[in-house]
């Protein structure tokens, strides 16, 4: 399969460049029950409304893993996959039915270790509420 | 409370076949189209073995090799206190359809918050193919709230 896909070389990026965004449709129960069964996440708080109310909660909310896995799929977007060396998510706030996950990211740093060439960035996913993933991710580049 | 004990615990290894048609349905539910991810021919035809795994894929594995109800109770804890804080990867090599992959997981630390109201408890994952050779690492925070 081709893709017109320009790879980001490490010299043509700088510090505080924005990588292209990524939004969401909006999260329903349906994409829930998808991701409930694809992922094998099966805590029923992400699709029991009984469930959740005992939980304290008001309604189901997303799989945290959900909103990492649009920022996957922002990622790969941008650089292949094998690019890719760590990625550390912190899961900030709840998503819910009905929210859009955009997605985000910039930046942070550039640095040489080892003869390969490295890019840090900051990514981020935000609903319309809250800040939902703060996230860091390296990846190598040429 | 989550006793400390539990500090060290290591899982028995899972071995977890990676299905085409669980990558298939997985990039489904993220609305990921690209072939790589979703379509075996397009796949074959990129020069991949198979189906690329995506890069949230390690903590499915995670889950698959964990039975959270037996989790819950080793731990002596219900499923309605627990919430997802982190998730961290580290990549190696990928991983394809076809792949069979060994999880490993140990519990490496529990920590209290907020005067005990949270704790968490951190796993750390290691996920090895079929030719012996680590793909991924994870380290997973499960966050358990008391009230």
């Amino acid at each position: 399969m081709k893709k017109s896909m320009t790879l980001p070389t490490y010299d043509s990026l700088k510090v505080g460049d924005e990588i292209p965004a990524m939004i969401s449709p909006p999260v329903s129960r349906h994409t829930l029950a998808l991701y409930c069964g694809a992922s094998g996440d099966h805590n029923p708080i992400h699709v029991d409304i009984d469930f959740a109310k005992s939980s304290g909660l008001d309604d189901v909310i997303a799989h945290g893993m959900l909103s990492a896995g649009y920022l996957g799929r922002m990622l790969t977007n941008w650089v292949p996959q094998s690019a890719i060396r760590n990625w550390k998510n912190r899961f900030t706030a709840m998503t819910l039915i009905g929210d859009s996950v955009t997605c985000s990211g910039k930046i942070v740093e550039k640095f040489e270790k080892d003869g390969e060439k490295f890019i840090r960035l900051e990514l981020q996913t935000n609903t319309l509420q809250a800040q939902t993933i703060v996230a860091e991710v390296v990846v190598v580049l040429a | 409370m989550i006793d400390k004990k539990h500090i060290g615990y290591e899982f028995p290894p899972v071995t977890v076949p990676v299905e085409e048609w669980r990558l298939k349905f997985l990039a489904k539910s993220l609305g990921e189209t690209r072939g790589i991810y979703s379509d075996p021919d397009a796949a074959k035809a990129a020069g991949l073995p198979g189906l690329l795994a995506p890069p949230t894929f390690p903590f499915m594995l995670e889950i698959d090799a964990l039975d959270l109800e037996k989790f819950m109770s080793l731990l002596g804890e219900s499923l309605e206190k627990l919430l997802h804080g982190e998730e961290n990867f580290s990549y190696y090599a990928p991983i394809y359809a076809g792949d069979k992959i060994t999880v490993r997981k140990t519990i490496t630390d529990i920590v209290d918050k907020k005067e005990g109201t949270l704790q968490f408890v951190i796993s750390d994952n290691t996920f090895t193919n079929q030719d012996g050779i680590v793909v991924a690492e994870t380290r997973t925070n499960y966050v358990f709230r008391h009230q």
